[in-house]
């Protein structure tokens, strides 16, 4: 069985997606934000090194939110994604 | 380094804007370059971007020749060197107050309040507002949005009016009445948003994704705006009589501001406009929202976001985008950042109320709090020469002090009622 999740992407990563604002992957059942990320740079090759840094952790200038919750509050790259989830990649330095 | 640049400039006429000195934009975290556009993250890390310039020569004359308003650092900031002359709020050069009577009361040899409820929508959020404005009709946006806690929104909605453009505000919906009712006065396109300000704030970034031609203040303009606060350090220190005070205690929200008064104050040293060492910053939050001080005190380099819970809203970012530098500057000066709980906030309010005559709102509360603590733990050195931000007006957060304070008494019209309170000879 595998999942859909929806992933919406930023203005500074639709170079890597045609201009697309929202795509969707697939993934496994049981899926988790890590494989999203993988699954989006298998489409879009290049996109999982703008949203994770070396160490293969987020930036820590992106937030990303699976459904309405900000990951960091779940259980960041771990966190779960069932079929039909919103991903939500957004930079970090608006506000204030 | 590869650099990649959106081709997109979304509203932009074709024309080459004129933003002063400014050259570009560089990423404060990997240094690449971006040109002068409508662009807030990096396209390599996501980094925030910055302003940067060619200052050349810039005077102390040149400077006094200006207006009496942010406008006469105009040659430091991203803007038209015609900038006065455009329809715009014109904030700034607001009072530099000796406190006397809270430096007694604390102990302390010299302290001075920022005081910058004297705006034109009552906090500093006019300076930082009408350089995006400048910046934005540059960059060939016609319509002005921001996420706002509240101050910011009254700031956008006013410069929109007086620049005769639309403007979109997002707030949370449990803002304080007053500052809902002094953004929607100016005829905006309101909206409030059942949630926190992260909340609203994802919202407006989502948007100005959507609405390209939009400029948001705080989001795809943030470099341009940001700078604005830098003209609190240009004032204090021309205020001080091109001097540099020892201390400063400043309040964080997102911390743009804290960042940027410490830029101000390198920038002119760097230019020869001051000498002697940069001052010491202390940063200022409320307990109930608290993600810089809590990462300054465990002695992390990373703020981990928090759900706010307190009565500061205008301070109440649970995920701030400046934290991680605010930590950097507070460091790098030997500050510190300290947080302090609601009813602290609410004394701090009622001492400065009571001993200068300057009613602040919940942000200055924190701010005279804080800077009370630190004085209490001994990181604020009492003989030196302090400056303490009030970064807002009390009217808009009545109800922070309305349980606290109130009449003295209620009487009949009669003398005996009022001799009977034996009110007089105490």
């Amino acid at each position: 069985m595998s999942s859909t999740v929806n992933v919406r992407v930023p203005t500074i990563l639709r170079t890597y997606t045609a201009g697309e604002s929202d795509v969707s992957v697939q993934v496994g059942e049981g899926a988790t934000l890590s494989d999203v990320v993988q699954a989006l740079d298998a489409g879009y090759p290049g996109i999982a090194g703008r949203v994770l840094d070396d160490a293969g952790q987020i930036r820590r200038f992106v937030n990303v939110y699976v459904n309405d919750d900000d990951v960091r509050f779940a259980s960041g790259l771990d966190t779960t994604t069932p079929d039909g989830t919103k991903v939500s990649i957004i930079p970090a330095v608006a506000g204030g | 380094m590869t650099i990649t640049v959106d081709s997109a400039t979304p509203a932009n006429s074709g024309r080459n804007p004129d933003l002063g000195r400014a050259t570009g934009l560089s990423c404060r975290e990997c240094g690449a370059i971006s040109p002068l556009g409508p662009f807030y993250a990096c396209t390599e890390c996501f980094g925030p971007l910055e302003v940067a310039y060619d200052y050349g020569h810039v005077t102390r004359e040149q400077i006094d020749a200006g207006p009496k308003s942010i406008w006469r650092y105009r040659d430091l900031l991203p803007v038209p060197s015609g900038v006065a002359d455009i329809p715009n709020t014109d904030p700034g050069f607001t009072r530099l107050v000796r406190a006397d009577n809270l430096a007694r009361e604390l102990g302390v040899k010299t302290l001075w309040i920022k005081d910058d409820s004297g705006n034109p929508t009552h906090s500093f959020k006019d300076r930082v507002v009408a350089v995006a404005l400048a910046a934005a009709r540059e960059l060939g946006f016609t319509v002005l949005a921001c996420p706002s806690t509240g101050n910011l929104a009254n700031a956008v909605a006013a410069a929109a009016a007086r620049a005769g453009i639309r403007s979109f505000v997002f707030v949370p919906s449990n803002l304080e009445r007053p500052k809902i009712v002094a953004s929607a006065v100016y005829g905006p396109t309101l909206v409030a948003v059942d949630g926190n300000y992260d909340d609203v704030n994802r919202l407006a970034s989502e948007l100005a994704g959507e609405h390209e031609d939009w400029a948001f203040v705080n989001v795809n303009v943030r470099p341009y705006y940001a700078e604005g606060s830098k003209t609190l350090g240009f004032e204090v220190a021309e205020q001080l009589g091109w001097r540099l005070p020892s201390q400063v205690v400043i309040p964080v929200a997102s911390g743009a501001q804290l960042v940027k008064v410490d830029k101000a104050f390198r920038e002119l040293l760097a230019l020869g406009l001051v000498d002697g060492e940069p001052p010491r910053i202390y940063g200022a939050q409320a307990a109930g929202c608290n993600p810089v001080a809590a990462a300054f005190k465990a002695g992390h380099d990373a703020v981990r976001p928090v759900r706010p819970d307190t009565i500061a809203k205008s301070l109440a970012i649970g995920n701030p985008a400046d934290g991680p530098y605010v930590l950097d500057v507070a460091r790098r000066t030997s500050g510190a950042v300290e947080d302090v709980t609601d009813d602290e906030i609410v004394e701090g309010i009622r001492l400065l109320a009571r001993t200068e005559g300057i009613f602040a709102e919940t942000a200055g509360g924190v701010t005279i709090a804080v800077l009370t603590k630190l004085l209490r733990e001994g990181l604020l050195d009492p003989d030196a020469e302090t400056v303490v931000f009030n970064t807002g007006q009390g009217l808009k957060t009545l109800d922070a002090v309305t349980t606290a304070v109130g009449p003295t008494a209620t009487i009949p019209p009669t003398t005996e009622a009022f001799h009977a309170l034996e009110v007089a000879s105490r």
